[in-house]
């Protein structure tokens, strides 16, 4: 009898610890939500094939965090903050989600963001260009990871400008990320010495650009900058070329551009063409291999964004095994003072805006004698470091970081 | 240089010329359209997804047997309206006769099912198309630049708009087209097959959409999504021109062209709204259209 009592206390209070240790999981799962534009116009950049990079993420990392189940859920956002102001508010309230990873539109990214932050759920925005995510629209309960568009205007633009390009005519996607990118190019043309002489807001998504093209060229400018994304820039860059904006000395820059869209395009259109880029394939062993095994499960290459993903799962995932939970303050805090080191970044860091800051990369469209294969499609020019690529606290709007 | 309302007068001309380069698409688009409900009552959904399957056709075409352009011409469309028969046949003849709306959620759902295979397949990135080498660049007009394979679509698409308006409406063929659906029975009893007649009326209005996407497919990104942006558009086209009116349908395609060309000059932001108001505009004083005969 004694024996049994034994038994028994030992059982229940090694249950009560084990239960103990592992209340800080809630439910006993992490559960992470992944929102993107699975069907438009940004499926190819981030879409079904970022939800991969997820799993891959997860399943590197080995299924389960401290013993707890690691669940995925996924979503269509269509590119409508207000799907994804429905889909999250479901996820968050009724359905314990804990992160919401992807999120490419500005617009879904800003609307998602207000969500999490009343009821204190993280997210981490890997798609999303427009900087004043982290700036006038920063909350303690989002990080912003890929890039944004700070650092485009200050690679792309500020090269351009330097080459001689001094006067602009910037063809912008009228919404959220359109105005952003304009405001920041605008900003780098006139430190530089350059002039912004007309902008252009058109409707996104835009099929025919042949009317802006030819205001564009009509302007005289020296270069015409899209400050626009996805079908829209390619269909801009294949309009520019079909109306020989460049033959008629016009330079021509394209502001956002992912790998997708220049392997869509192809070199032969694109061949020449600046941007920036977070983060490229083919730069180090370690990006490539990654790459290699992205590829076998997808059949494509990564874009900076897809391995934006599976980078920030991973440290998400680190920073919830460390601290044993997956309350977003403390996750958040975690992630914060952890220096990120991996494929997809060196010495990244998230400030206390929400910014994960590294280096970037300015690169140059090969031509089609330098391209070896249908991916070969970067050369890289120049690393802008992480400290002059992104929006110094300093001039930051954002209020967690102005009250202090 | 001269300028109207802040506008100089060469951007203007251009701005006027590439409208009228668009609208020539939406004539044709629209003609297509027009072609289906006048006859045949169907309002057809399906017909971005028809334009879209034009266009990726001949890329598809031109990527797997290395068919050229001016084959897919009339390959693609070919294919294409094979498809429409297909759908006639098997789907939309067994709601024949019932409510429109039942003949619009089906070709919408239709419509869907093509983009989503489609986008699972091939992506939405666009596909890589290249101009024939006999359209490669383009002549200075002075006030623009005007490239050659613009200048192509557009005598091409009034050439068959004009082709198809002469058909339905001077025609012996046009004449049994109409009468068919007028009163099949009674045009069944002259020993005409109306059934068949009306799976090759919906062909070849699918033929129209899919011959626009060959023409598209040179300038725009091909993707499976192409043919949803349009669609809504040119489905305002159709009711300013008034629903089933063949003339109407080219004539507005046009008009509405110009004035979005226009929108894009003087206001950008508006140009995708401007269609719609002005169907707005239209439908408060002419319910029936601009050219649509009162029911």
């Amino acid at each position: 009898m004694t024996m049994m009592k034994k038994l028994l206390t030992t059982a229940v209070a090694s249950a009560m610890m084990a239960s103990g240790a592992q209340a800080a999981i809630s439910n006993d799962t992490v559960k992470i939500g992944y929102l993107a534009d699975m069907s438009g116009t940004y499926r190819d950049l981030a879409g079904p094939n970022g939800l991969k990079a997820m799993e891959m993420a997860i399943a590197d990392f080995g299924g389960k965090v401290n013993g707890a189940k690691i669940e995925v859920v996924s979503a269509d956002d269509r590119n409508s903050a207000d799907v994804a102001s429905s889909t999250v508010r479901r996820w968050v309230e009724n359905e314990d989600v804990d992160l919401v990873a992807g999120l490419v539109a500005s617009s879904v990214s800003i609307a998602v963001s207000d969500i999490l932050e009343e009821n204190d759920k993280l997210g981490i925005i890997s798609g999303s260009a427009a900087s004043s995510i982290t700036n006038e629209h920063c909350t303690p309960n989002h990080i912003h990871y890929v890039y944004d568009t700070y650092p485009l205007a200050n690679g792309t633009a500020s090269a351009v400008v330097k080459e001689g390009g001094k006067t602009w005519y910037i063809l912008t996607a009228d919404y959220a990320f359109g105005h952003a990118l304009e405001g920041d190019v605008s900003r780098v043309v006139k430190e530089n010495g350059g002039e912004v002489i007309g902008t252009l807001r058109h409707p996104f998504p835009t099929p025919d650009f042949s009317s802006f093209i030819l205001q564009a060229q009509a302007s005289g400018a020296d270069v015409v900058a899209l400050a626009n994304a996805g079908a829209d820039t390619t269909n801009a860059i294949n309009t520019a070329s079909e109306f020989g904006v460049t033959q008629s000395g016009q330079t021509l820059a394209a502001l956002l551009l992912f790998l997708t869209d220049v392997n869509a395009l192809g070199v032969e259109a694109a061949q020449g063409i600046q941007l920036t880029t977070g983060w490229y394939w083919d730069m180090n062993d370690e990006t490539r291999a990654w790459s290699d095994r992205f590829m076998e499960e997808t059949g494509v290459r990564p874009t900076m964004v897809h391995a934006g993903v599976y980078s920030s799962t991973m440290q998400y995932l680190k920073a919830v095994e460390a601290t044993g939970s997956d309350d977003a303050q403390t996750v958040r805090k975690q992630m914060m003072d952890t220096p990120i080191n991996d494929m997809f970044a060196t010495n990244g860091k998230i400030r206390e805006d929400g910014r994960m800051v590294h280096d970037m990369y300015l690169a140059e469209v090969k031509t089609p004698d330098e391209s070896e294969n249908e991916w070969d499609l970067y050369k890289i020019l120049r690393t802008i470091p992480a400290d002059e690529a992104y929006r110094p606290l300093s001039e930051s709007k954002c209020p967690l970081v102005t009250s202090k | 240089m001269s300028m109207i309302f802040g506008v100089p007068l060469a951007v203007l001309s251009g701005q006027l010329l590439i409208g009228v380069i668009n609208g020539a698409f939406y004539a044709l688009l629209s003609l297509g359209l027009a072609v289906i409900f006048g006859l045949l009552k169907i309002i057809n959904f399906a017909h971005g997804a028809m334009y879209m399957l034009g266009a990726m056709a001949t890329v598809i075409l031109f990527d797997v047997l290395g068919v050229n352009y001016w084959v897919a011409l009339f390959l693609a469309p070919l294919l294409v309206g094979v498809v429409g028969v297909i759908i006639e046949y098997f789907l939309l003849r067994r709601i024949a006769g019932q409510d429109h709306i039942y003949s619009l959620l089906l070709t919408f759902g239709i419509a869907l099912l093509m983009q989503g295979v489609l986008t699972n397949i091939y992506g939405v990135s666009g596909m890589r198309y290249s101009m024939p080498d006999l359209f490669q660049g383009g002549m200075n007009l002075g006030f623009m630049f005007l490239p050659y394979y613009r200048a192509w679509v557009i005598v091409i698409a009034l050439v068959v708009c004009f082709g198809t308006w002469f058909m339905i409406e001077k025609t012996k063929l046009g004449a049994y087209l109409r009468a068919g659906t007028e009163d099949a029975q009674l045009m069944q009893g002259f020993g005409i097959n109306v059934p068949l007649l009306v799976s090759l009326t919906y062909g070849f209005g699918v033929m129209l959409a899919a011959f626009a996407g060959v023409l598209a497919a040179p300038i725009y990104s091909v993707t499976p999504v192409m043919g949803s942006h349009i669609l809504i558009t040119v489905f305002a086209v159709v009711v300013i021109g008034g629903m089933g009116s063949i003339g109407g349908a080219i004539i507005t395609g046009i008009l509405m062209g110009v004035i979005e060309g226009l929108t894009k000059t003087f206001y950008p932001p508006a140009s995708s709204a401007v269609i719609f108001l002005v169907m707005v505009v239209v439908l408060m004083f002419r319910p029936a259209g601009l050219f649509g005969k009162e029911a």
